[in-house]
Formats: C-alpha cells, sequence, structure tokens
C-alpha cells in the first residue's frame, strides 16, 4: 500500500494537503511541532493511492510519498 | 645617431579613459550615452567587441550600473561611465555594488549642476563622490586625472585597486579633461595584478554555492559587515593615499586643486614664482582616501581653487592638525577660476 | 516500496521564512526539481529579487545573486553576456519585474537575452504588508487601495506578458497557476521548457505562475486556491501566449 511520510518540524500547518487529498488521509495532528503550529499527519490504514497530490502542493516540502 | 622615437597619439580624455580600461583587462563595459563623456561609449561601442569584450548601450543609467554589477559578479573586470545626472542614477546600484563589495569601475566625467544642469565642465559632484553618495556608510575610491596621460595611465591603477580591495572604484574627471585632446603615450606597461576571486558566480562546480548580495537581516550581522568595510577603509586610507606636490618645500603659500582645475592652478603658481612669491601647489590625486599626509607639516596659508562651491575645501581642513589660514576661490555651472583670478586671490592671501 | 516524491538535492533542507501556504516554497521546490532533472545544479546562476523571496538564494542550493529592486534583469544579462556557458535565470515577483524593473524587464527582453525568467503574480505586494502590486485585480483591498482597486484611480491590473509577448525578442511565454496538483504539473512542465529554451539558445523565455499569498489576501489557504480558480484566471487567462 503506497504511503506518505511528513516531516513534522518543517510543516507549517498551511493544510492545503488536506485540501487535495482524494481519500482524506491527512489530518491535523493536535501536538504543537517545533515551529508552533499544528502540523498535519498521515492517518494509516487508509487507501493511500500515492497521487502525490499532497507532495506536489506543499509549500514547504515536508512531504515524501512512497509506492 | 637617430633617437628612439616614442609613438604618441592624438586623443581625447574620455577615449584615453576607455582604451586605458581595455589594456587594463576591461572585457564588459555597460553605459547610456550622456554629453560631455560620449566619446568614451562610442570607443568602447568601436574596440571593445573586436578585442574580445562584451559592449552593451543600456536603456538607462540604473540598468548599466546594474549590468556592471553582475559582469563583476563573475569576476571580470567590468566598467559604466556617464555624467554629473547619470552618475546620479548609478548611485543605487554604487551602493549595491559597495554593499557586494564587488570590484567596478565608475566614470564620471562632470558637468554642471544641479538637476540637468549644463554640458560644461565642473567638480560640483566631489561631495557625491568622496562621501558615499548613494545609501549607507560606504567609500569609494576616488582617482582624479588631470591630463590626458593620466587618464589613460590610472585606469590599471583603477582596476587593480578595485580587484584588491573588492571595492568600487571612481575616475572623477571633468568636461575639459574628457573633451580635450593631448598626445598620448600609450607604451607604458599595464601589470594585472591577479587576485582571488573565488568569490565569483561561475556555478557551483566542485565547490559550495557562492552568493553575491548586500542583505544582512540576522540581528548583528550587518553591524559586523559594515565593521569589516570600516576596517578596509582604514587600510585604504592608510596605504593608497596619493597626490602631487610641486614646488612646496618653501612655500609660504599652497594651492589646493585637483583635477583640470589643478594645471590652471599650477600656470598661477608658476607665475607668481617668476616674480618671487613662494607659491606651491597641492594635487590630491586619490580624492578619497583625501592624501591627509600631504597635509602633515602645515604651511601658513592655503588656496583652495575649485570649480565646485566649496566642497575640496572641506577635506583641506579635516586635514590640517593646526589652524593655518584656508583661503577659497570657487566657480561652478560652467564657470572656472582663471589663472588670473587664481593669482589676484594669491596675491591677497600671501601679502595680508 | 519505492521513494516517488522527495525532496530536491537543488533545494536546501532549511524551513524558509514565507508563511503557511505561501506559493513561493511551491515554487522554489519546482525550480529545484528542474534544475536536477536538467542536471545544470553546477553551472546554475539564480537571480533574486527584492520582495519577498528576497533570500531564496537562502534556499537553494547553487550560485546565486542579489539584485537591487527591479534590476535583476540587468544583472541576469550581464552575467550571461560574459559567461554563456551558464544557464542564468531570474526570479522576479509582479513589483520587482512590472513595476519598479519594468524597464529593464522590456528591454532585456526586446534584445533577446537568452535568459530563464520566472515571475510571480500574487497580485499584491507581500514583503511590505500587502500593498497594491501592478497587477491586483480590480477592486481588490489592498493597504494601499483600502476601497478596492479603483480603474479611475489606479489604473488596470498591468498584463506584461502579453505586452512582453509583442517583442520579436521574445521566444516564449506561458502563465500557469499553483492552485491544484494539476496545474502545478503544468508549471514545473512551462518552466523546464524555459529552462530547456536557454540551454538551447532558443531566447527571452518567461513564465508567469499565478501564486497564492492568504496572508495578505486575508483568506485561507486552500480559499486563496480557489480564488486564483475562480478570480484571478479571469483576468490572468492560463495557457501559453507566445
Amino acid at each position: 500500500m503506497p504511503k506518505i511520510t511528513v516531516d513534522k518540524n518543517k510543516c507549517k500547518g498551511c493544510l492545503l494537503c488536506i485540501s487535495v487529498c482524494p481519500k482524506g488521509l491527512i489530518v491535523v495532528d493536535k501536538e504543537l511541532n517545533s515551529l508552533g503550529a499544528n502540523p498535519v499527519k498521515f492517518k494509516t490504514g487508509g487507501e493511500c493511492i500515492g497521487c502525490a497530490f499532497c507532495a506536489l502542493i506543499c509549500p514547504d516540502c515536508c512531504i515524501e510519498v512512497y509506492k | 645617431m637617430r633617437q628612439k622615437s616614442i609613438k604618441k597619439i592624438l586623443i581625447s580624455g574620455n577615449e584615453a579613459i576607455a582604451e586605458g580600461a581595455i589594456r587594463a583587462g576591461c572585457t564588459f563595459y555597460a553605459g547610456y550615452p550622456i554629453t560631455p563623456q560620449n566619446e568614451l561609449i562610442g570607443y568602447m561601442a568601436e574596440h571593445m567587441q573586436d578585442r574580445g569584450g562584451v559592449f552593451i548601450q543600456a536603456e538607462s543609467e540604473v540598468a548599466a550600473i546594474n549590468m556592471v554589477y553582475g559582469a563583476a559578479a563573475t569576476g571580470v573586470r567590468a566598467m559604466t561611465s556617464s555624467s554629473s545626472p547619470g552618475v546620479s542614477l548609478k548611485q543605487e546600484g554604487i551602493s549595491y555594488i559597495a554593499g557586494a563589495e564587488l570590484p567596478v569601475v565608475i566614470v564620471n566625467i562632470m558637468r554642471g549642476g544641479p538637476g540637468l544642469g549644463n554640458i560644461w565642465p565642473g567638480q560640483s559632484d566631489y561631495f557625491q563622490a568622496t562621501r558615499g553618495g548613494g545609501h549607507g556608510d560606504y567609500r569609494c575610491i576616488v582617482l582624479a586625472p588631470a591630463n590626458v596621460q593620466e587618464c589613460y595611465d590610472m585606469m590599471i591603477l583603477a582596476f587593480n585597486l578595485a580587484d584588491q580591495y573588492r571595492n568600487p572604484v571612481l575616475i572623477l574627471g571633468d568636461a575639459m579633461l574628457g573633451q580635450m585632446m593631448e598626445p598620448l603615450n600609450t607604451s607604458t606597461k599595464f601589470v594585472i595584478k591577479n587576485v582571488d576571486k573565488s568569490w565569483a558566480l561561475t556555478g557551483c562546480k566542485d565547490r559550495k554555492p557562492n552568493i553575491v548580495k548586500s542583505f544582512y537581516m540576522v540581528k548583528g550581522d550587518l553591524e559586523k559587515f559594515n565593521l569589516k568595510l570600516q576596517k578596509k577603509y582604514e587600510a585604504l586610507q592608510a596605504k593608497e593615499e596619493r597626490w602631487e606636490e610641486f614646488l612646496v618645500k618653501d612655500a609660504k603659500l599652497v594651492l589646493v586643486a585637483y583635477g583640470s582645475m589643478a594645471r590652471i592652478a599650477k600656470a598661477a603658481v608658476k607665475t607668481l614664482r617668476l616674480k618671487g612669491k613662494k607659491v606651491g601647489l597641492i594635487r590630491p590625486i586619490t580624492l578619497w582616501p583625501f592624501p591627509k599626509q600631504a597635509f602633515k607639516k602645515p604651511k601658513d596659508k592655503y588656496l583652495v581653487v575649485e570649480m565646485s562651491y566649496g566642497q575640496l575645501i572641506e577635506d583641506v581642513k579635516l586635514s590640517l592638525s593646526v589652524n593655518a589660514q584656508v583661503g577659497f576661490i570657487g566657480r561652478a555651472g560652467g564657470g572656472f577660476p582663471s589663472e588670473e583670478e587664481i593669482i589676484v586671490k594669491a596675491n591677497k592671501l600671501y601679502n595680508g | 516500496m519505492d521513494k516517488i516524491y522527495t525532496h530536491p538535492r537543488a533545494l536546501r533542507k532549511t524551513v524558509t521564512h514565507y508563511c503557511p501556504g505561501c506559493g513561493h516554497g511551491i515554487l522554489h521546490r519546482i525550480i529545484a526539481e528542474v534544475v536536477d532533472e536538467l542536471a545544470i545544479r553546477e553551472k546554475v546562476i539564480g537571480i533574486a529579487p527584492v520582495g519577498c523571496a528576497v533570500i531564496a538564494y537562502d534556499y537553494w542550493d547553487f550560485d546565486c545573486s542579489e539584485a537591487a529592486h527591479g534590476r535583476a534583469l540587468a544583472v541576469a544579462t550581464a552575467i550571461k553576456r560574459v559567461r554563456k556557458e551558464n544557464i542564468v535565470f531570474t526570479y522576479q515577483g509582479d513589483g520587482d519585474l512590472a513595476a519598479i524593473g519594468t524597464n529593464e524587464t522590456i528591454h532585456a527582453a526586446n534584445r533577446g537575452e537568452n535568459l530563464t525568467v520566472i515571475f510571480i503574480n500574487n497580485a499584491i505586494y507581500g514583503m511590505t504588508g500587502g500593498q497594491m502590486a501592478p497587477t491586483t485585480l480590480l477592486n481588490q483591498k489592498t493597504a494601499t487601495t483600502p476601497k478596492g482597486r479603483n480603474a479611475q484611480l489606479q489604473g488596470y491590473p498591468l498584463k506584461i506578458s502579453e505586452m512582453l509577448a509583442l517583442l520579436p525578442g521574445v521566444k516564449y511565454i506561458e502563465r500557469t497557476s499553483l492552485h491544484s496538483p494539476q496545474e502545478i504539473i503544468k508549471t514545473k512542465k512551462a518552466i523546464k521548457q524555459a529552462f530547456l529554451n536557454q540551454v538551447e539558445n532558443i531566447g527571452f523565455s518567461l513564465v508567469e505562475v499565478l501564486s497564492p499569498c492568504p496572508t495578505y489576501w486575508g483568506i485561507s489557504p486552500s480559499q486563496s486556491l480557489n480564488w486564483i480558480r475562480d478570480t484571478m484566471v479571469k483576468e490572468f487567462p492560463l495557457g501559453r501566449i507566445k
């Protein structure tokens, strides 16, 4: 199953990845990161298709995609 | 026996500067036409490309100075030229060049000001040249040639100093010097001092990326950088002061003038000497760093002669440790003190 | 499992100073990806503007120069003329390229300099606090058009790409957007083309990229993407201009 990883301490919490994920597999992490933002995290167990939309739209280059 | 002949060519100051620059290794020139320095850009247009360089007629003086910034950032010897109103436009770029520590040569063939002024000779850009001109605490090295031969010979010094100190160098001439034609001996050997330019932008092959910039946002960094500049300026002041002395040793009155004004002042000194007056001349060659050492053993009296209204005189007064008598004669806006006017003023001061 | 999307080599692994949801980060990454794919990192020279992207050189991992506000194309012109073997590009915002630097832009284009220009149009001045840009839309509120841009007082959004397309020296102009993953893919393709044109000595190439500024548009990052899609592209239509 494809998956993504998020570099949580680079994420500024703009949530653009959430707005483009076709499977709704990215959610807000309630824990603040070192930037003082609520970063996003990958919800495991879902049907990730490895489309990389999240990585494409991420302004902070914090997402890597595996397939 | 036949004497060995020295080949001389008849050439204008503007053209001598251009030829001197090319022989000093200048391979990039960008400029915008403005009188009275058009012979310079014309000469560059005619010769630069054929001799392996790049010539660009820029869309403005602003673009020209920024082109020179770009060329210098790659490590080549680069020059632009203009006249007073055009040099005002270049000030933004000169400040960035000083801030990025780029070696660039800028020529100002001064005309009358302020504003559009006129196209006759003037020296009214002295403050602009020697105090920085643009924003920020920086200095340009300022060289003032007084004849066509010097226009040519000074170019190798200008480029070598620019490279050595990573600092803009300004050649400050005026319409009289730029336009006048004199015989020029081009046999002087120009020694190009090659310095390390590992900071230049050439592509980051086999090294870490280079960045050319003047922006320091981290607190304290800009202050540190400014202190570094100040150290450089101190070194320049200590090592690079240049001036000419003419009959100063026994003089009671010393005239002070630079550039073409110094030639008229020198004529006045000669005439006064014929009448038994102990008069001499100090001609600053570097206007910045100002030749303070020339005033270390002060004379009783000085007469500052300018094609401006009291600019050079400030540096003369600042260089005098004792209270010498400093007289002034100056005209601007296209007028200049004649030999006769200088003699009248000098006599008054001498006898008074 | 293979890594199919990762950090480009030509981009440093640092946190940028950009606001959350800002398009500059996306565009920096795209440029770095193109530089990697064309294997030109060791010969590329970037010119950073004055504006929000002023320290772009802290993020790219290749040679860069700063330029005074608006003068990037004058600086780039000289660098390319003396170092033809290098790949030289400018990265400029709407104020830098289309207001204070209009003269340098038009004349570099008219001379047909073999350069690549990446032009970020977000219809606002971000660095100085959200003032009107030459590309600000009519009725758009900014710090200096508090009642909205009024054509009678402030003129119309400047379509500099269309203006430049008239010049014979210009070889390629395309307008793209960052408002969706699909548009980002198109943007990357256009930017790659603009770099390839320089590699192949084709000449002056410019890509105008519509980019979100959530902070000074006063809306969320995802709403910003919608605003580009629904409003901004009506004034600045996407696609190949030349």
